[in-house]
């Protein structure tokens, strides 16, 4: 094979990538984005994700629907953003450290009521074809979108364009940057932070569902390994700019994609490196684009994180 | 002078003094009793979700009693598993008192004990265990150490938030490890499971005299009194403990507070990195994948029941190793998945969390004489 037909294909395997394995960081990253904007953070996402995944797997075996499937990993999800809101309510209680409780707890469910899910086929999420006009059979496979991508990439301009222009928007906002100016208001400060944690569980649950639903398409407890978290950082990269998101979750879905698009012609050394490019990226990105002085631009001010 | 008053008002009354200790007792005993009430409250809930299942809370916790601590055997057991748990759990415990929360401590286990099994390669022809043992050690320490030490560099010089940088580095960790141990470093005498090379039964670390349990047991309680006396009794714990409760204080006040940030985080990881050592050295006798179990995901629970002090750390990590330890008869004798545990210790983790909104609301730990 010669060089450029390689660079091709790995280009090609890292933009078919880019689309196929950002739905999940799209989806956590604008739950969390609408949470953080609120004032709150939720470090559990990862424990969402991965009980999301499990419950819409499970459902989908069980009906046969793959949509249920994915309502039902959002129902979830949204349980567990409400657990997580009401208990960062009380007094005295971090909502870091419940993050990170939520994230064992949600993972622990996960594993304990996945566990005969591993083995059985569940009916996997159809997807779209936008690459008929096309000759190249890799470029055709890239253009197999699933329609949880699509609806991921509404979702983020509707959260941007809502964010900023609508009444609710106002009200998410003002809770996050200063809480006693919108106690002034008479806005019900622990409610909107509640409903702004449950929602972003509610999309982080979509996003397990189409990690088990759709790609990597199965249940297996090593299928999220950070993804949650990741999309975590990558809020604070994108800025909690939810257009910003989508493309962070792109960048980021290309890293993942590297590894095997390497293995993919031939380069199977480093392997484990490349499927550790993700991790390094968002430290690396983490590293640029933080700072010890001023606070970060965007940045909802009573955000403990950036504190 | 009101020090003497107060004595004179002591010796004129002795009722009052006893009172007083009295009061001073029941206020302190908030802070033993509020997490063994969460652990309590947190065993009903698990007892309901038990019985929603359909399966026996008293057959678990007999389970849990019997496969933990009821025999010797399956006490040496717990202990084994303990080891490992206290020194993650001071991974997570020494950064606490800076109000950082670490909580990748499992990686710098698994980056310690790759380090300590691969410097070990070279040396197992030629080198005596007195040799071998101590150098293993070290290139343990000095993994863990760089790898959270880094931790607390980048939040200290770059603001990055050190909850999300150390999980990142865990997994980096795993990656560096998979990635020599069935690359460049496994030992091609081993068809199964890619590790390094054995650095063999002689130089493995024994256990101590009478018992099956290794040595690890007795070095991290020795550390956990040091890291105390460190946290507790010196200027550099008190620099450190100020810090944690108050950032812009400690610097308006001139301390390092960099300086300390990177030295605590250092001395986490170096914590950390030793369990990876113990793992190494006295259980596997190689480095491979058997050292992600999960010590170090446990071990953040153990340091927050413990209130991240050092020397109630051993008895909260025996008692999480004992629960550990008796998954396996879970899982056979009542037909539960294996991560059933997990389940309990997340439970117990947002119990005890939610314990914290309760501490000075209850009247019985208040002061009767009014006083604070």
């Amino acid at each position: 094979m010669s060089d450029e037909a390689g660079l091709f294909t790995v280009l090609m395997a890292m933009f078919a990538g880019a689309i196929r394995v950002s739905t999940p960081f799209l989806f956590v990253s604008l739950g969390e984005t609408l949470t953080e904007k609120s004032g709150r953070i939720n470090l559990g996402l990862e424990g969402t994700l991965v009980f999301g995944a499990m419950s819409g797997y499970a459902t989908s075996y069980h009906t046969g629907s793959p949509w249920l499937g994915v309502m039902v990993a959002g129902l979830c999800g949204a349980c567990f953003g409400a657990l997580h809101g009401y208990l960062c309510k009380l007094p005295k209680v971090n909502d870091i450290a419940i993050g990170i409780a939520m994230m064992l707890f949600g993972t622990g469910l996960a594993f304990f009521f996945g566990k005969s899910y591993i083995q059985p086929q569940a009916p996997r999420l159809p997807s779209i074809s936008l690459g008929a006009w096309s000759d190249n059979p890799a470029l055709r496979q890239a253009l197999e979108i699933n329609p949880l991508f699509i609806l991921g990439f509404i979702l983020a301009v509707v959260l941007w364009w809502g964010l900023k222009n609508t009444r609710w928007g106002l009200i998410v906002r003002t809770t996050g940057d200063s809480a006693p100016a919108a106690l002034a208001l008479g806005i019900n400060v622990n409610q909107v932070r509640l409903l702004a944690t449950m929602a972003g569980g509610f999309f982080a649950g979509i996003g397990g569902s189409f990690l088990s639903l759709y790609y990597p398409g199965s249940w297996t407890e090593g299928l999220s390994s950070g993804q949650g978290l990741m999309a975590v950082a990558l809020v604070i990269f994108a800025r909690w700019n939810p257009l910003a998101c989508f493309a962070a979750a792109l960048l980021f879905g290309a890293a993942g994609a590297l590894g095997p698009a390497l293995q993919s012609i031939g380069i199977s050394r480093g392997y484990h490196f490349f499927n550790a490019a993700p991790y390094i990226l968002t430290l690396l990105i983490m590293i640029a684009s933080s700072s010890p002085k001023r606070s970060l631009k965007g940045a909802p001010g009573e955000l403990s994180i950036t504190k | 002078m009101v020090d003497m008053a107060k004595a004179d008002h002591i010796k004129d009354n002795p009722e009052s003094s006893t009172t007083d200790m009295l009061d001073r007792l029941r206020r302190s005993s908030e802070f033993v009793v509020m997490p063994v009430l969460a652990l309590i409250v947190s065993g009903l809930l698990f007892s309901l979700f038990l019985l929603a299942l359909g399966k026996s809370p008293y057959d678990f916790y007999a389970l849990v009693w019997k496969g933990g601590f009821g025999s010797s055997f399956s006490l040496q057991n717990s202990l084994v598993r303990a080891a490992p748990l206290i020194f993650t759990a001071l991974c997570v415990a020494i950064p606490a008192r800076l109000g950082l929360v670490i909580i990748g401590g499992e990686g710098a286990l698994v980056l310690g004990g790759f380090a300590a099994g691969a410097i070990a390669i070279p040396m197992i022809p030629w080198a005596p265990t007195a040799i071998l043992l101590p150098v293993m050690a070290l290139a343990s320490l000095l993994g863990g150490a760089l790898w959270i030490g880094f931790v607390g560099v980048l939040r200290h010089y770059r603001g990055v938030n050190e909850t999300i940088s150390s999980l990142l580095l865990f997994y980096i960790a795993v990656s560096i490890l998979n990635f020599f141990v069935e690359g460049a470093l496994r030992d091609p005498s081993d068809p199964n499971k890619p590790s390094t090379m054995p650095i063999g039964k002689d130089n493995m670390i024994g256990n101590i005299p009478g018992t099956d349990v290794h040595w690890g047991l007795i070095v991290g309680i020795v550390l956990c009194i040091l890291l105390y006396l460190l946290m507790n009794r010196t200027t550099f714990g008190f620099a450190a403990r100020i810090t944690g409760g108050n950032l812009r204080a400690a610097q308006a006040q001139g301390l390092p507070v960099g300086k300390l940030m990177v030295i605590s985080c250092a001395i986490a990881g170096a914590c950390a990195g030793f369990a990876g050592f113990f793992e190494v050295a006295a259980i596997h006798g190689k480095a491979n994948a058997s050292l992600i179990a999960g010590y170090g995901f446990t071990g953040i629970l153990v340091s927050f029941l413990a209130r991240h002090n050092p020397l109630v750390i051993v008895p909260v990590a025996i008692l999480l190793g004992g629960i550990a330890a008796s998954g396996g008869l879970i899982q056979r004798r009542m037909d539960l998945p294996d991560a059933t545990v997990l389940v309990l210790q997340g439970l117990m983790f947002i119990v005890l969390l939610v314990s914290e909104t309760f501490y000075g609301r209850l009247p019985f730990f208040r002061s009767k004489g009014g006083k604070t």
